[in-house]
């Protein structure tokens, strides 16, 4: 196959026309462009990679970042990447000119994403799904999978929210669960054969190859049953060959893997300007709302020596100042001290400024936070204790006391922090009006410490409120969502409350969204295929950007809904605010991350009896026995973590 | 109490900088270009001076930007250095640091006084589609006209203003496809920018432009009254 033509002629002179140009152009710092055939022999094998959301989102993604590196080392593998593109550039792009309408492209070599042999989508949410639509239908690519020819890539998908794409079967040829690093270079093999032995059978038998290794997911080899009451009754592969389920891949080592080695520097400002290095991946804190803790397992940290290498040659090669230290809970990093007094010492007198996402309550130690803002910088402090009753914080299994927190913010506000933020989940299972206006007292509690230990009237505190959206695979699974309706009114009625306090009221800010995106993320995350009509219905409506509340409609989806569930006996609600039972086939019971779905529902069982006073705590794997969640023994992975014992020495001037 | 952030010793030595906006990144905007430039000197290691304050940033001004989606051989910028560099080092280090498509073509010692008071005028290059025939016709309309009122969405809304007394010189000539006008621009306030002469030579002479115009700043310097040319705003010829 000759090289596609560059798309860039043609977009050129419509370039000026369009906000923020440079988003579409590439180019960036460490980008990579390579010659179409570059393969010294035999097959090349092409990759279109996208983040489905606007460049400033999709840019700093990790996980794109990281499969571009580990794809473009091979020599004979051509990885590319593609955005969403907003409504402007769509109107531009569809308008085209003499030749045509202009495809999806990819800002690289502005190289036509049909022309690739994969088009690989990384979804980090699942409100990313309606611009997957628009990117195919620019591309010139069938929507549905069924429909696509040899001409065609392979549409697959990952990311967090592939973990259960029942509801985008139809759009795509593949999924694959967990970590890309391994699998993206297995799959490209599986293409480089199948090509190199001529095509052999069609795209049949290559997504047949990729799917018996029990390690790709290929949706049209699986039928969906549903019984009478519109539940699932079985999902059942339907050829030989293909495995009742589907694992999800675990990197081990990550020290093995110190990506990305050569960070992308866009000239385009993006919502992330720093460079991140992942401290760690995995979580076994046990929260049971938390999708990411329960489906990355097990934890496997990065060596102290290790991120300190990742740090240096990343703000070498990007110019970014300011690193990020990465994990789903940093501060819980077996040598994190360790970490943030080496590369604080490391970096005293420059300008790189270091950051702590994602602390525990429990686990911050203020030392930390000193080491963070020795050069003077002090970014604002920020908890998680999601529930605002001790309650609802033994349902969720985060175990913050009040007095962990009041101790933590008093430590905070005395070394001379005058803002802290907190974060607060509504909605969660069993929850009361009473449970959320806790989170009022609580933060009148933190005012009042923070004016106590320093003396001063001029402490703030902000609390930022997300709606709770039950995920698959999580012990919430089975959980009934709230509506929209009532999370809004225990919002409101928080918001009075903290409103109307005297004393403390003008000292809290006060952060939420309405409860209606949440709903129709909750119908994404937890549907089955009969959802995807309704993704499909909400695009053709011209539905675009959901993750974004200027371009989101709630109406669109309930309207789109309706006509797509008519006669299934099945809606919104069904999706939604149902709880599940312990015998339901859940749709995504055939993808396997690991964990065994008896103590997912065991610990269901104890989030209610915590509800309802039992004092059950499960803690943590790293320092108490294992609790058999299932996933070490069934994926063959194990816990790595340190300490390693090093510590890290100045780095010698260049 | 907070502590006052400590003060920074003023930079020992001042380059200017002459920088080039190729190609694709044309589209880069000044706010793009700045974010680039302040990373590429720190990979690059250059021993910048910082500003005083809780946020120091490194001591950079910029002058007389081009607008986003133009090209330009000709862009200025001044640095505060910590300590002395050489030049022609600092440059081979500053080019490896920045994309390609963002470019330094030169780097000198600052010999004192403001860089942007030597910009006084520009030389664009403006291709246009339009048959040379037309374009030539609406160029000498143009310069016929006592004035050339055009307007422009600006922050603060519609403005009007004239475009005509900026223009220094104005020329057509033909090119592959179309037309080249050769343009000398005054920087005045408020400002005539090379696209506001396209629509005033729409206004005047009814050139039509069909499809977007490339613009290319060649030069930006200070203005010879008597010949009309754009210097070299590097060189000190007083």
């Amino acid at each position: 196959m000759s090289a596609p033509v560059s798309v860039f002629p043609r977009l050129e002179p419509r370039l000026p026309s369009v906000s923020k140009p440079i988003q579409y152009v590439g180019g960036e710092l460490n980008s990579t462009v390579k010659d179409w055939d570059c393969a010294p022999e035999g097959e090349t094998v092409r990759w279109a990679l996208m983040y489905p959301d606007a460049y400033e989102v999709g840019l700093p993604n990790q996980g794109v970042q990281i499969l571009y590196e580990v794809l473009n080392e091979r020599d004979w593998i051509v990885a590319e990447r593609t955005y969403s593109v907003w409504p402007d550039m769509e109107k531009v792009m569809r308008a085209g000119d003499e030749q045509g309408s202009i495809p999806q492209f990819t800002v690289d070599a502005h190289r036509p994403v049909r022309a690739f042999d994969v088009f690989g989508l990384s979804f980090s949410t699942e409100l990313g799904y309606t611009n997957m639509l628009n990117a195919l239908d620019l591309a010139g690519i069938p929507l549905h999978a069924a429909d696509r020819t040899e001409d065609d890539p392979i549409v697959l998908a990952g990311g967090h929210a592939a973990f259960n794409p029942e509801p985008i079967a139809d759009f795509l040829d593949a999924a694959v669960l967990g970590d890309g690093e391994e699998v993206v270079l297995a799959i490209s093999e599986v293409v480089r054969d199948w090509k190199g032995e001529g095509r052999p059978g069609g795209r049949d038998e290559l997504l047949r190859r990729l799917a018996v290794s029990g390690n790709i997911y290929v949706p049209r080899f699986y039928d969906v049953v549903y019984a009478e009451d519109g539940t699932i009754e079985a999902v059942v592969p339907n050829r030989p060959g293909i495995p009742f389920r589907v694992r999800k891949h675990t990197l081990m080592d990550l020290d093995a893997w110190p990506y990305p080695a050569k960070p992308l520097v866009p000239l385009a400002e993006t919502v992330h300007e720093r460079f991140s290095v992942e401290i760690f991946r995995g979580c076994t804190r046990g929260c049971r709302f938390c999708q990411a803790g329960m489906i990355t397992r097990p934890v496997r940290e990065r060596s102290i020596g290790t991120i300190a290498d990742m740090v240096e040659n990343g703000i070498r090669k990007s110019g970014f100042e300011e690193v990020g230290l990465l994990s789903l809970s940093s501060a819980d990093h077996t040598e994190i001290g360790e970490v943030a007094k080496g590369l604080a010492d490391r970096y005293e007198g420059t300008n790189v400024s270091l950051s702590l996402p994602s602390t525990r309550v429990d686990a911050f130690n203020i030392t930390l936070a000193n080491e963070f803002s020795r050069n003077g910088r002090r970014s604002g402090l920020t908890f998680a204790p999601e529930g605002g009753s001790e309650r609802m914080r033994r349902v969720i299994n985060k175990m913050v006391t009040e007095e962990d927190l009041i101790r933590t913010v008093a430590t905070a506000y005395s070394h001379g922090w005058r803002q802290v933020k907190l974060y607060f989940m509504v909605g969660l299972p069993t929850e009361t009006d009473e449970d959320v206006l806790q989170v009022a007292e609580l933060a009148k509690k933190v005012i009042a410490k923070g004016r106590e230990v320093s003396g001063r009237n001029d402490i703030r505190c902000t609390v930022s409120i997300g709606g709770f959206v039950p995920k698959p695979h999580t012990p919430f699974q089975w959980a009934a969502q709230l509506d929209h309706e009532t999370t809004d009114e225990r919002l409101k009625k928080l918001r009075d409350t903290v409103r109307d306090d005297k004393r403390f009221g003008r000292a809290i800010g006060f952060r939420y969204h309405d409860g209606k995106p949440g709903t129709i993320e909750g119908l994404l995350s937890r549907g089955d295929r009969r959802v995807g009509r309704i993704i499909e219905a909400v695009w053709r409506d011209g539905g675009r950007f959901d993750g974004w509340s200027e371009h989101f409609s709630y109406d669109r989806w309930v309207t789109a809904a309706e006509q797509a569930l008519d006669g299934t006996g099945v809606d919104l609600a069904w999706y939604t605010t149902r709880e599940r039972e312990y015998d339901e086939v859940l749709p995504w019971d055939h993808l396997d991350s690991g964990l065994d779905k008896d103590w997912l529902w065991a610990d269901w069982e104890d989030a209610l009896a915590a509800a309802d006073g039992a004092d059950i705590e499960v803690e943590d794997c790293r320092w108490t026995p294992c609790y058999d969640c299932g996933v070490c023994p069934e994926m063959g992975t194990e816990i790595q973590i340190g300490p390693t014992g090093q510590t890290l020495l100045p780095l010698s001037v260049v | 109490m907070r502590d006052q952030p400590e003060q920074q010793a003023p930079p020992v030595q001042r380059l200017r900088i002459r920088y080039a906006k190729r190609g694709r990144l044309r589209f880069t905007s000044h706010r793009d270009f700045s974010r680039a430039f302040e990373r590429a000197v720190f990979r690059a290691r250059v021993p910048m001076a910082y500003s005083s304050g809780f946020n120091p940033h490194p001591r950079i001004s910029y002058a007389g930007a081009s607008p986003t989606g133009s090209a330009s051989e000709a862009e200025y910028l001044e640095i505060g250095l910590a300590e002395v560099v050489d030049p022609a080092a600092l440059h081979a280090r500053l080019a490896e640091a920045l994309p390609d498509g963002l470019d330094v073509l030169e780097v000198v010692e600052s010999p004192g006084g403001s860089l942007a008071d030597r910009l006084e005028a520009s030389h664009w290059l403006l291709d246009v589609a339009a048959p040379v025939e037309t374009a030539a016709a609406a160029v000498t309309a143009f310069l016929d006209a006592e004035s050339v009122p055009v307007e422009r969405m600006t922050k603060k809304g519609l403005r009007q203003f004239d475009c005509r007394a900026a223009v220094v010189a104005l020329a057509a000539a033909p090119r592959e496809g179309g037309t080249r006008l050769d343009l000398v621009l005054r920087h005045v306030e408020p400002a005539v920018r090379p696209d506001d002469v396209l629509s005033g030579l729409a206004s005047v002479g009814g050139l039509v432009l069909d499809g977007a115009p490339l613009l290319t700043r060649l030069a930006q310097g200070p203005l010879d009254r008597a010949t009309g040319e754009v210097g070299d705003p590097l060189r000190v010829s007083e």
